[in-house]
């Protein structure tokens, strides 16, 4: 039965994210301060100087140290959280792949932000893009609501013992963390039925003791600990289709799994895309269909596991596609572009034009869309940079 | 006449450490001071190679690997989640070498002393990176050979002092912080037990002489820690919540006996030596002074 709610209240991204944190339950929180995440560990640390959440929060020194608190606090069954942002994410890295290899489900907010120099605070996806090799699991989110409702999600998901991985859960930097919108905030009882208590199998236990993580030879299990990692990363495509689809029947809210199609029933031509510049893109359609063009589009929610066969099956029988990175892998092309590119290949002949746009937060506008579709309708293939100023 | 060290064992016979290896024995003492309810965190260190490949392990408590910088980071997230769990009583404690702790570990350190978690540090302090191969550190005295500081046609060994972590420690104002060293288990033990009296963060340093980077032949290791103490290069002392205490040599040796005993200091020439007894003696002077200060 799926219950009727309407929005309840009018709240940013950072701070929809810190209800989602709360309603989770989280035990234990750790962060460390950056911009544009310290409106979700500020509004934490408020949460817990009222009461009104029972986690205990401990600020850190530094993006290392929150995440290896976090770590810490996991392996002995804590459900624990943290919240970063850019350069937080990349002086974290360490103990992103850290955390994977020890399979634990750790979820965390990322406010998606550029990277200097020189220095920038506005969005852009390059931080998160450079982990993407880590064994979290990635969901880029596209409105406030779904930011919280990621979080809850994500717990349920990286939780899954088919999964046992942690999540990392992106918003846009201003875009989302710190624009208002109404969200519908979920009651307790109805989350708590539907996110149970953590129940990590192979917690610290004194009573035996155990060495986590020592060490391995080349004929040790090391390899078969990594194969396992990727093989768990896939089986969580099924969990995530599954745990989804139980959020929309609970809370009444679908997500569509790994991917949303958007105007694509009959569609010709297609772009990609993720974040809020889904949204931007969703409204071109929306006017280019009323101009008679069979144009759709498809957001990316989860980057990993990356939706290789939902993409192929959506845009095998298309004319042509055009894939948006709002970020850089430098020397060879957009991220989401590469995954896609390797995704059809060999299913589908079909033209792929791979854009980069938005970097460091630059305004990606309805004219760089319209731009973006002409090029797609004219078979192009290459990489392309959209708005990029004469040089001067 | 009854045992003056605990008879309890909580490792196992069939670690990987080389003959002599002072830092094994520093972990064994630590653990019968601690008692069952420990768990350990230890990060890249020869501590990280020590109790076997998986699936073996040495010790009968749990152990945490991290990465090299973060201990403090690992028991503060350690400490809160079993104080979450209602096991306070569990004693929480981080071993690092000397490179986990003055040089990449140290910001994290730091952080959690401050922070007033009620953890154990205990820095097994080898005076080089010796899991990887006898590499300078700042805790590395001045005037030992290490493999980046060679004595080549240019006698490019450690030319600057010691970082004493122990000293930054009373500095930023530690409820307990503390040296020892292995050649006098009973003080070591004492000192860890003196340490669970006290609420919030403990910081020891324990001197582990390593016999392949100091390079010494292995069976001299507990007379290596014992020539330390008694040149005065590495002073026991026990400092709770600011009151000092220095102890006193009762039977003072010159300063060549323990330099001649390691090939590390073998280039040194006469001023060199000297150099290393100004250190002394200043450092020397700076704990009594400080100890007369706090006394008062």
């Amino acid at each position: 039965m799926q219950a009727v709610q309407k929005y309840n209240a009018i709240m940013t991204g950072n701070e929809a994210v810190a209800f989602g944190a709360k309603l989770a339950r989280v035990g234990f929180i750790s962060a460390y301060p950056i911009t544009p995440q310290t409106t979700i560990v500020e509004k934490l640390a408020e949460m817990v100087a009222n009461r009104e959440i029972s986690a205990h929060y401990v600020e850190v020194e530094s993006e290392h140290s929150a995440m290896a608190a976090v770590f810490a606090s996991e392996l002995v069954g804590v459900r624990s959280y943290t919240a970063t942002s850019s350069h937080g994410l990349l002086y974290m890295h360490e103990m992103l792949h850290w955390t994977a290899g020890q399979r634990l489900p750790v979820v965390m907010s990322v406010v998606n932000r550029a990277l200097g120099p020189p220095w920038n605070i506005w969005t852009e996806q390059t931080d998160s893009m450079n982990q993407k090799e880590t064994g979290w699991l990635q969901v880029y989110c596209e409105s406030n609501q779904e930011a919280l409702d990621s979080i809850l999600m994500g717990y349920k998901i990286a939780e899954s013992p088919d999964v046992l991985l942690p999540l990392m859960s992106m918003e846009d930097a201003f875009i989302l963390s710190h624009t208002s919108e109404p969200v519908i905030l979920p009651d307790q009882d109805q989350v708590d039925s539907f996110l149970p208590p953590l129940n990590l199998s192979f917690r610290v236990d004194l009573k035996n003791p155990m060495g986590y993580g020592s060490y391995s030879t080349p004929d040790g299990p090391y390899m078969e600990l990594r194969k396992d990692m990727m093989d768990s990363l896939r089986n969580s495509r099924k969990v995530i289709s599954k745990v989804t689809k139980e959020f929309g029947e609970t809370f009444g809210r679908n997500y569509s799994g790994l991917i949303e199609k958007f105007m694509m029933e009959d569609a010709e031509y297609a772009i990609i895309a993720s974040g809020t510049l889904a949204s931007t893109g969703k409204y071109v359609v929306s006017k280019l269909r009323q101009e008679g063009k069979k144009v759709g589009l498809i957001r990316v929610r989860f980057f990993r596991p990356f939706p290789d066969l939902e993409i192929a099956e959506a845009v095998t029988d298309l004319k042509g596609v055009g894939v948006i990175d709002r970020s850089t892998s430098y020397g060879s092309a957009g991220p989401t572009a590469l995954e896609v590119r390797s995704a059809l290949y060999g299913k589908s002949e079909i033209p792929v034009a791979a854009f980069i746009a938005g970097l460091g937060g630059r305004d990606v506008k309805v004219e760089d869309f319209e731009k973006m579709f002409q090029y797609v309708e004219q078979g192009k293939t290459g990489n392309f940079y959209i708005n990029v100023k004469e040089a001067c | 006449m009854p045992l003056s060290i605990p008879k309890e064992e909580f490792m196992e016979p069939g670690h990987t450490a080389c003959h002599g290896c002072g830092a094994t024995l520093s972990m064994r003492y630590v653990l019968k001071g601690m008692g069952p309810n420990t768990v350990v965190s230890v990060p890249a260190a020869c501590w990280a190679v020590i109790p076997g490949a998986i699936p073996n392990r040495t010790l009968d408590v749990p152990m945490v690997y991290t990465p090299f910088a973060a201990t403090g980071a690992a028991i503060t997230g350690l400490r809160e989640a079993f104080n979450i769990l209602g096991k306070e009583d569990y004693n929480v404690v981080g071993f690092a070498g000397d490179g986990g702790t003055a040089d990449i570990g140290l910001q994290s350190l730091s952080g959690a002393m401050e922070r007033g978690h009620n953890v154990f540090y205990i820095m097994y302090d080898n005076e080089a990176y010796m899991n990887t191969g006898v590499q300078r550190s700042g805790s590395t005295p001045y005037g030992a050979e290490t493999t980046t500081t060679p004595v080549g046609k240019d006698r490019n060994f450690k030319r600057q002092r010691k970082k004493v972590v122990a000293d930054l420690m009373m500095a930023q104002g530690v409820p307990y912080v503390a040296t020892a060293t292995i050649a006098y288990p009973e003080d070591l033990i004492r000192k860890i037990t003196n340490a669970k009296n006290v609420k919030g963060p403990k910081f020891i340093q324990i001197l582990s002489p390593c016999p392949v980077g100091w390079y010494y032949p292995s069976e001299k290791s507990v007379e290596i820690s014992r020539l330390a103490v008694q040149s005065g290069v590495f002073p026991l002392f026990e400092c709770i919540h600011g009151q000092l205490k220095v102890t006193r040599q009762s039977k003072p040796i010159r300063l060549s006996e323990y330099l001649s005993a390691q090939g590390r200091f073998s280039h040194m020439e006469e001023e060199d030596v000297r150099n290393v007894q100004e250190y002394i003696d200043e450092r020397m002077n700076f704990l009594l002074e400080l100890e007369q200060k706090s006394g008062k």
